[in-house]
C-alpha cells in the first residue's frame, strides 16, 4: 500500500517530493485513470496547502493559486480579462467537476483537450513551479511539452499561475465545440484575448485547443488582428492560412478536416462576440 | 488512517486507507448504499453527494480530503420526523424516478441548487443537473419535479377501490427509490463475501494458452477457468448455447471472459492483468458485415458456415410486377452502429450456496431464464437454483443475457462462501451485448395518388461473436420493416452474421429502430417526390383496424396510427409555421421539422410467452401480489398492482408486493418486447378476477358487490346486504391468472400471426442545425402513442420520454467502438441539456385482449424518434443521413458535399 500525505505547509510538501509521489489535487483526472484497480502509488494530496489556494491581485497582474477550483474562479470578482476563462470554467464537466477540479490540475494533466489551456495561453499565463531547490516561472507554452507531458521536473510542484495585467482595456472570450451539452470533451475550442486602444486592437492573443497535441497560439492571426478596428469585420480577418501551428487528427469525436473547418467557424464567432 | 468528519449531521470517524474513494467508504464501510456508483470516473454523477454544501462526485474524492469537512448523502434528505422532503415528494409525484439508480445523485444535485436558488428556472435546473446522467426518464419529469419542489407541496394520490387503472398513482416502489433505500445489485453484498475480478481478452480474436496458475491460486481462494464450468455454453435459444462462460483456448471478441479471480476484494483488485500468465496468439479479427460476408472470410465460429447466424423473411404479393407499375420509386441504403445500453447500474450480483441449492441475488430482467440457464451451466436441476432479483438499475435489453450470474454461482458453489461480482464501467461496456449494427437496403414504390404499392427491404445485421438475441432481431425485423403501413406487395429479408465484434443482443426495439430509420426515410422521399405533405402521406397509408398486414394477419382492433397522426396534425402545422418564420431570417442556423411513425408487435415473435401471476390473501389479512415480472424501472410493479386491484375491487394501496424471486413467484416471463403490461398485466387481471370470484362465492354475493378489507375481515356489500368474511377463520385464499398471447408460427413466406397486438406511434421533431458546424439541437418532440389504454399515464409518459432520449442518442451521438469508447466520456449519451421538452399525447384505441384494453409502450417510445429527427435535419438542410449516429463531423461533411453538388 502506498503512502498518503496531506501536508499543510508547502515546505513539507516539497520535502516529501524528494521521493516520487503522485500529486493529488481535485482528483478528477487522478481517479478516472484508476478505475477497477487498487491504488498503490504514494500520493501527495496538495489540498490542504494554504500557499496554493486563492486568487489575488498582485503587482503586475493576478496570481491564481494552483488549487483554485473552476467554481472558485467563476465566483471570483475579476475583470473582463477573465471572462473567457470563466466561460471555459462553466464548460468543464458538470458542477461536480467544477467544484473540485483545479486549474493547475488541468494544466498538469496536459490533455490536448484541456479547456483551460487555450484560455490561459490567450492570457499569456505563466506557471510558477517550486521545488526544494527553489522556484521558477515558465510561460504556459513552455510548461506543456506534449500530450500528457509537462516540463515539471522530479521534485517540482505547480504553486500558482500568473496572469499579467494587460496594458489596455481588454476583452476575452472562449468557445467550445462538443457533441453534447454537458460533460463533454471538446472536439475543438478557441480562446481569444484582445487589448483595445482607440477602438482598435492593440494586441491580440488567440489560441486553439484539441486541434494539435498541445493547444497552440496562432501568431499569424494575432498579427493580422493587430491594429484592426473592433467591429463586425474582425471575423473576416481569420484565414485558414493562420492555422499552420495546428495539426488536427481523426478520432472518435471528429475528423481532422472537420476540425479545421470548425476552427475557422469558432474563431470567426469568437471574434464576432468580442466585437459586439 | 483515521478520518474525522461530519456525515449527515453526525460526527463520524472512519478508518482506512486515505486514498479510498468517498463513495466506497460510504457504501462499503459506513453502510450508506444510497450513494450509487455507476462509473467511478466522474462521468455519470450517480455518486453525487454534498461536500461542504456543494455537489461533488463521491467517486472522485479521497477520504483523506474529507477530514474535518461535512458530507451529506441522500439518506440525509428525509425530514427529522421521518417524512419525505418536498423534493423527494416531488420526485415521487412526478414520476422522476424510474429505475432509481440515478435518483440519489439527481436529488443531491437538485438539493445543491435549491439551497442556493429558491425558485430556479428550467435553465438553472439544467445547469445544476448537467453532471448526472439518467438513462431512463429523458429528464423531463426530473425537471418538472425540481420545478415543483420549489413550489407548492404535493398531494399524493392514492386511488380508491376500482379507480386504480388510469390513475397517476405514484410508483409502489417509489419511496425506496427516492430515499436511497432501494437495494440494487451491488448494494447488499454480504460482508463475508469473496469477490471476483474477471480477466478479459484484450484481443478481438486470439488463441491463448494459460500458463502456470499456481502462484495466483496461492494468493487467491480460487482461479476459475473454462475447465471449472460443467457445461461451458450459454445462450438465449435452447439450441444455440454458443457463448462460453469462460473462454476455452480461443476468444472471439475484445472483453470476452477468460478467467475469474476469486478472493478477498482488495487482493483481486490488486492483481493486474500483467500478472496473469496467458500466452496470446492474436489473429486477424473479422470486423463488420463486409468482412464477415467476404468470399473466403475466416469463420468466427467454426461450425457456422458463411458466418451466417440466421436469415428469413416475409413475402406477400408480387413485388417485381408491382414495382413496374409504380408512379414513384425510391431507394436507400442505411447504416447504423453498435449502440451500448449504458444503464447507469453496471452488472452486479452475488451468490451463496444453501445446502444443495444455489441462490443468486442479481440485477436482471429475466429471473426465470437466468434460473434455467444457470441450472444448465452448472448441471443442476432448475429447482436447485433460486434467483432473487435485486432492484434493477436499468436494463433496456442488456440484462436479459447472463453476466455475473454463472461466475458468482460457480465460485460460491465450489467455495461454499458468498461470492460477489460487480462489473466496472469499462468492463460492462466491453463485455456485454450491444444493439446490432445494421445495413438496410430499402426500396419503396407508390401509385400516383400516394398509396404504397410495393416494398423490398433487406436488413443485414452484425450479430457480433455470439448469437445472444440475434435470431430475435433477425426474425422481428422482416415483420416490421415495411413500417406501419398497408403495403400489398412486400418482400423483406433479415439476416445476421457473426463477426469478432461484441455480441449484439437485445436492445429496446430488437432491430426495429434501425429498420424504422430506413422505412421512414423512404416515406419522406416518396411524399416529397409526389409533393404530398409528409404527415398526410403517412396518414393515407397507415394500417387501420380491418387491414391485412404483410404477414397476412387481419388487424381486428386497436390500430391507432391514423388517430396518432390526426392528433399530431395541428402540432405539425404549427411547427412548420414556426420553422418557416425562423428560417426567413437566414443565418448559420436553420430549423426543420420531421416525422416518424412506427408499429411494434407486443411480446415474442410467433412464440409462446406466457405469464403467470398469483395473488394471496393471508389469514392475517395481508394482500400480496406475487409478481414474477421484474420491474427494471418501467413500472410493472405499479401497473400490475393497479390492474390487479381493480380486477379484485380493493384499493391498490392495500397490496404488498413480492417481486421476481423464483422461489416465491410464478414465471411471468422476461421483461422485454414491451410485454409486461399486456401479458403479465392480463395475467394479473385474471388473478384479480379469480380472487374476487372466490371472495364473492364465500360471501354468496353477486358480481356487482363491493369489497373492503380491514384487518382480517373482508366486508362484501351487495346492494343493501353486507356480509363479512373473517380470513382468520376461512384460512388463506390464493388466486392465479395466466395469459399467453395468441400467435401462430410464420410459414416459409413469413405468413401467419406473429403477435397478438401491436402498438402504434408517431412523433414530430423540430430541430435546429448549425450549418457551419454540423451540430443538431433538438428543440421539441411531440409524441402521439396508441397504447390501448394508459394504465398509469405518468408511467406511460415516462416510458415514451425515456425512449425518446435513447432515440435521440441513436440518431445523433451514440456509437460504440470496441477499445475506443468503453467509458461514459468517450461514449456519449444524452444529458439533461440534450433532451428537449416533450409533449406526450396518449391515444387509447383499446385492445380487447389486453388488461383494460392496454398494450405495451416500453420500446415504442424509442422507435420513431431517430426517424423524426433525421427527417427534420433533412427538412432543414436537404441532407439525408445514410449513416447514424449523425455526428457533427458527418453532417458537416454531408452539408459541404451537398453544397458542392449544387454549386
Ligand atoms: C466527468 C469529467 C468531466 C471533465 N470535463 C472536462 C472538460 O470539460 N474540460 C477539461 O478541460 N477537463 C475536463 N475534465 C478533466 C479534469 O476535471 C480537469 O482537467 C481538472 O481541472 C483537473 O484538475 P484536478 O485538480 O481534478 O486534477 P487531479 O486529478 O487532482 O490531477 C491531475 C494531474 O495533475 C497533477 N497535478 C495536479 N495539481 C498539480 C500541481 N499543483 N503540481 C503538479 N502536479 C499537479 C496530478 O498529479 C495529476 O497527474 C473532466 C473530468 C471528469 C471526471
Ligand atoms: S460513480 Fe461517480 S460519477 Fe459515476
Ligand atoms: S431513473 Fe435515471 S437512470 Fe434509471
Amino acid at each position: 500500500m502506498g503512502a498518503y500525505l496531506r501536508p499543510r505547509r508547502l515546505e513539507e510538501a516539497l520535502l516529501a517530493l524528494d521521493r516520487p509521489h503522485v500529486v493529488l489535487a481535485g482528483g478528477t483526472d487522478f481517479y478516472p485513470a484508476r478505475v477497477g484497480r487498487a491504488i498503490e502509488e504514494d500520493v501527495l494530496d496538495i489540498g490542504a496547502l494554504a500557499a496554493l489556494r486563492g486568487i489575488s491581485a498582485v503587482a503586475g497582474g493576478w496570481r491564481l493559486g494552483a488549487t483554485t477550483t473552476w467554481s472558485e474562479l467563476v465566483e471570483a470578482d475579476l475583470p473582463p480579462l477573465f471572462d473567457g476563462l470563466k466561460q471555459a470554467a462553466r464548460e468543464v464537466g458538470g458542477r461536480q467537476i467544477q467544484n473540485v477540479g483545479t486549474l493547475a490540475g488541468n494544466l498538469c494533466n496536459a490533455s490536448p483537450a484541456a479547456d483551460g489551456v487555450p484560455c490561459l495561453l490567450a492570457l499569456d499565463a505563466e506557471v510558477e513551479v517550486a521545488s526544494r531547490t527553489g522556484a521558477r516561472r515558465l510561460a504556459l507554452g513552455q510548461f506543456i511539452t506534449g500530450p500528457r507531458r509537462t516540463a515539471l521536473k522530479p521534485g517540482e510542484l505547480v504553486v500558482a499561475l500568473h496572469v499579467p495585467r494587460p496594458a489596455h482595456p481588454t476583452r476575452s472570450a472562449f468557445l467550445k465545440l462538443g457533441a453534447r451539452r454537458y460533460l463533454v470533451i471538446s472536439i475543438a475550442m478557441a480562446a481569444a484575448t484582445v487589448e483595445i486602444a482607440d477602438d482598435r486592437i492593440a494586441a491580440a492573443r488567440v489560441a486553439v485547443g484539441a486541434c494539435s497535441a498541445v493547444a497552440q497560439r496562432l501568431p499569424a492571426l494575432e498579427a493580422a488582428l493587430a491594429g484592426a478596428r473592433v467591429d463586425r469585420s474582425l471575423a473576416d480577418r481569420v484565414d485558414p492560412a493562420h492555422f499552420t501551428p495546428l495539426a488536427p487528427i481523426d478520432d472518435v469525436r471528429g475528423s481532422a478536416s472537420y476540425r479545421s473547418d470548425a476552427v475557422l467557424v469558432l474563431l470567426r464567432r469568437l471574434l464576432t462576440s468580442i466585437a459586439s | 488512517m483515521k478520518v474525522a468528519f461530519t456525515l449527515n449531521g453526525t460526527a463520524t470517524v472512519w478508518r482506512g486507507l486515505p486514498v479510498t474513494r468517498l463513495a466506497a467508504a460510504l457504501r462499503d464501510d459506513l453502510g450508506l448504499t444510497g450513494t450509487k456508483v455507476g462509473c467511478d470516473a466522474g462521468d455519470c454523477g450517480a455518486c453525487t453527494v454534498l461536500l461542504d454544501d456543494r455537489q461533488v462526485c463521491a467517486c472522485l474524492v479521497a477520504m483523506g480530503q474529507v477530514e474535518g469537512r461535512t458530507v451529506e448523502t441522500v439518506e440525509n434528505l428525509e425530514r427529522s420526523d421521518g417524512g419525505l422532503a418536498r423534493l423527494q415528494e416531488a420526485f415521487l409525484a412526478h414520476g422522476a424516478a424510474q429505475c432509481g439508480i440515478c435518483t440519489p445523485g439527481m436529488l443531491m444535485a437538485a438539493e445543491d441548487l435549491l439551497r442556493r436558488t429558491r425558485q430556479p428556472g428550467r435553465a438553472e435546473i439544467e445547469e445544476a443537473l448537467g453532471g448526472v446522467l439518467c438513462r431512463c426518464t429523458g429528464y423531463g419529469k426530473i425537471i418538472e419535479a425540481v420545478l415543483a419542489a420549489s413550489q407548492q407541496p404535493m398531494v399524493r394520490l392514492s386511488p380508491p377501490a376500482g379507480a386504480a387503472v388510469g390513475a397517476r398513482m405514484v410508483r409502489v416502489d417509489g419511496h425506496a427509490k427516492v430515499t436511497g433505500r432501494d437495494l440494487f445489485g451491488a448494494d447488499a453484498v454480504p460482508d463475508d463475501a469473496l469477490w471476483i475480478r474477471v480477466v478479459r481478452s484484450p484481443h478481438a480474436r486470439a488463441r491463448f494458452e494459460l500458463g502456470d496458475l499456481g502462484a495466483l491460486r496461492h494468493r487467491l481462494a480460487a482461479v476459475l477457468t473454462a475447465a471449472d464450468v460443467p457445461f461451458n455454453g450459454f445462450g438465449i435459444y435452447p439450441d444455440i448455447k454458443d457463448q462460453p462462460v469462460l473462454a476455452a483456448g480461443i476468444v472471439r471478441y475484445r472483453g470476452e471472459a477468460v478467467l475469474a479471480l476469486v478472493g478477498d476484494r482488495a487482493t483481486v483488485l490488486s492483481i493486474g492483468d500483467d500478472e496473469v500468465p496467458i500466452r496470446w496468439t492474436p489473429e486477424a479479427p473479422v470486423m463488420g458485415i463486409d468482412a464477415a460476408t467476404a468470399a473466403g472470410a475466416s469463420l468466427v465460429q467454426a461450425d457456422k458456415p458463411r458466418n451466417l447466424l440466421l436469415d428469413g423473411g416475409v413475402r406477400r404479393g408480387d413485388v417485381a410486377t408491382a414495382f413496374a407499375g409504380c408512379a414513384a420509386i425510391v431507394e436507400g441504403l442505411f447504416e447504423t452502429a453498435f449502440v451500448e445500453h449504458a444503464y447507469i447500474e453496471p452488472e452486479a450480483g452475488w451468490a451463496r450456496r444453501v445446502g444443495d441449492r444455489i441462490e443468486i441475488h442479481v440485477t436482471t430482467q429475466t429471473p426465470y431464464m437466468d434460473r434455467d440457464e444457470i441450472a444448465n451451466v452448472m448441471r443442476l436441476s432448475p429447482d436447485s437454483v433460486r434467483i432473487v432479483p435485486t432492484a434493477c438499475g436499468g436494463g433496456f435489453g442488456g440484462k436479459l443475457d447472463l453476466s455475473v450470474q454463472p461466475l458468482v454461482a460457480l465460485a460460491a458453489w465450489r467455495l461454499k462462501r458468498p461470492v460477489a461480482c460487480v462489473y466496472t464501467r469499462p468492463e460492462s461496456m466491453a463485455a456485454t451485448t450491444k444493439r446490432h449494427p445494421a445495413r438496410i437496403a430499402a426500396k419503396f414504390g407508390c401509385d400516383a395518388a400516394g398509396k404504397l404499392v410495393a416494398c423490398d427491404v433487406r436488413a443485414t445485421f452484425d450479430t457480433g461473436a455470439y448469437a445472444s438475441w440475434g435470431p430475435t432481431v433477425a426474425n422481428r425485423v422482416p415483420v416490421h420493416a415495411m413500417g406501419p403501413y398497408a403495403v400489398p406487395h412486400v418482400r423483406t429479408w433479415g439476416e445476421a452474421f457473426f463477426t469478432n465484434g461484441p455480441p449484439a443482443g437485445a436492445f429496446r426495439g430488437f432491430g426495429v429502430p434501425q429498420a424504422a430509420i430506413a422505412h421512414e426515410a423512404m416515406m419522406d422521399a416518396l411524399a416529397d417526390r409526389l409533393d404530398i405533405d409528409r404527415l398526410e402521406f403517412r396518414h393515407r397509408n397507415a394500417l387501420r383496424a380491418g387491414d391485412t398486414t404483410a404477414t397476412g394477419q387481419v388487424l381486428a382492433h386497436s390500430a391507432g396510427l391514423a388517430q396518432c397522426l390526426d392528433a399530431l396534425r395541428p402540432h405539425w402545422r404549427r411547427a412548420h409555421d414556426e420553422v418557416a418564420a425562423f428560417n426567413a431570417a437566414s443565418g448559420a442556423r436553420r430549423r426543420g421539422v420531421g416525422i416518424g411513425c412506427m408499429w411494434y408487435g407486443i411480446g415474442n415473435t410467433s412464440m409462446s410467452n406466457p405469464s403467470r401471476i398469483r395473488i394471496g390473501l393471508s389469514p392475517s389479512g395481508e394482500l400480496t401480489l406475487y409478481n414474477g415480472a421484474v420491474d427494471i424501472g418501467q413500472g410493472s410493479n405499479t401497473i400490475l398492482t393497479q390492474i390487479a386491484a381493480d380486477a379484485l375491487g380493493l384499493p391498490a394501496g392495500q397490496f404488498v408486493l413480492v417481486a421476481g424471486d423464483t422461489d416465491r413467484t410464478a414465471d411471468a416471463g422476461k421483461t422485454s418486447a414491451s410485454r409486461q403490461t399486456f401479458v403479465s398485466g392480463k395475467a394479473a387481471e385474471r388473478a384479480g378476477h379469480d380472487l374476487r370470484r372466490q371472495i364473492l362465492r364465500l360471501a354468496n354475493a353477486g358480481s356487482d358487490a363491493t369489497l373492503s378489507l380491514e384487518g382480517t375481515r373482508i366486508t362484501v356489500r351487495d346492494g343493501a346486504e353486507v356480509r363479512t368474511i373473517d380470513l382468520a377463520a376461512t384460512g388463506p385464499l390464493t388466486a392465479e391468472g395466466t395469459f399467453d398471447p395468441p400467435t401462430t408460427a410464420l410459414d416459409a413466406d413469413g405468413q401467419g400471426v406473429p403477435y397478438a397486438t401491436y402498438a402504434f406511434a408517431a412523433q414530430i421533431a423540430t430541430v435546429e442545425v448549425d450549418l457551419e458546424l454540423g451540430t443538431v439541437k433538438v428543440l421539441r418532440i411531440v409524441a402521439a402513442h396508441d397504447v390501448g389504454r394508459a394504465i398509469n399515464p405518468t408511467l406511460v409518459e415516462g416510458q415514451i420520454e425515456g425512449g425518446i432520449a435513447q432515440g435521440l442518442g441513436l440518431a445523433l451521438m451514440e456509437e460504440f467502438l470496441p477499445e475506443r469508447t468503453e467509458n461514459l466520456h468517450d461514449y456519449l449519451i444524452p444529458t439533461v441539456g440534450d433532451v428537449p421538452e416533450i409533449d406526450c399525447i396518449l391515444i387509447e384505441d383499446a385492445e380487447p385482449l389486453g388488461p383494460s384494453g392496454a398494450k405495451g409502450v416500453g420500446e415504442p417510445g424509442l422507435v420513431p424518434t431517430a426517424p423524426a429527427i433525421l427527417g427534420a435535419v433533412h427538412h432543414a438542410t436537404g441532407v439525408r443521413a445514410m449513416r447514424v449516429p449523425l455526428l457533427p463531423h458527418r453532417l458537416h461533411e454531408a452539408i459541404v458535399a451537398a453544397k458542392g453538388k449544387r454549386a
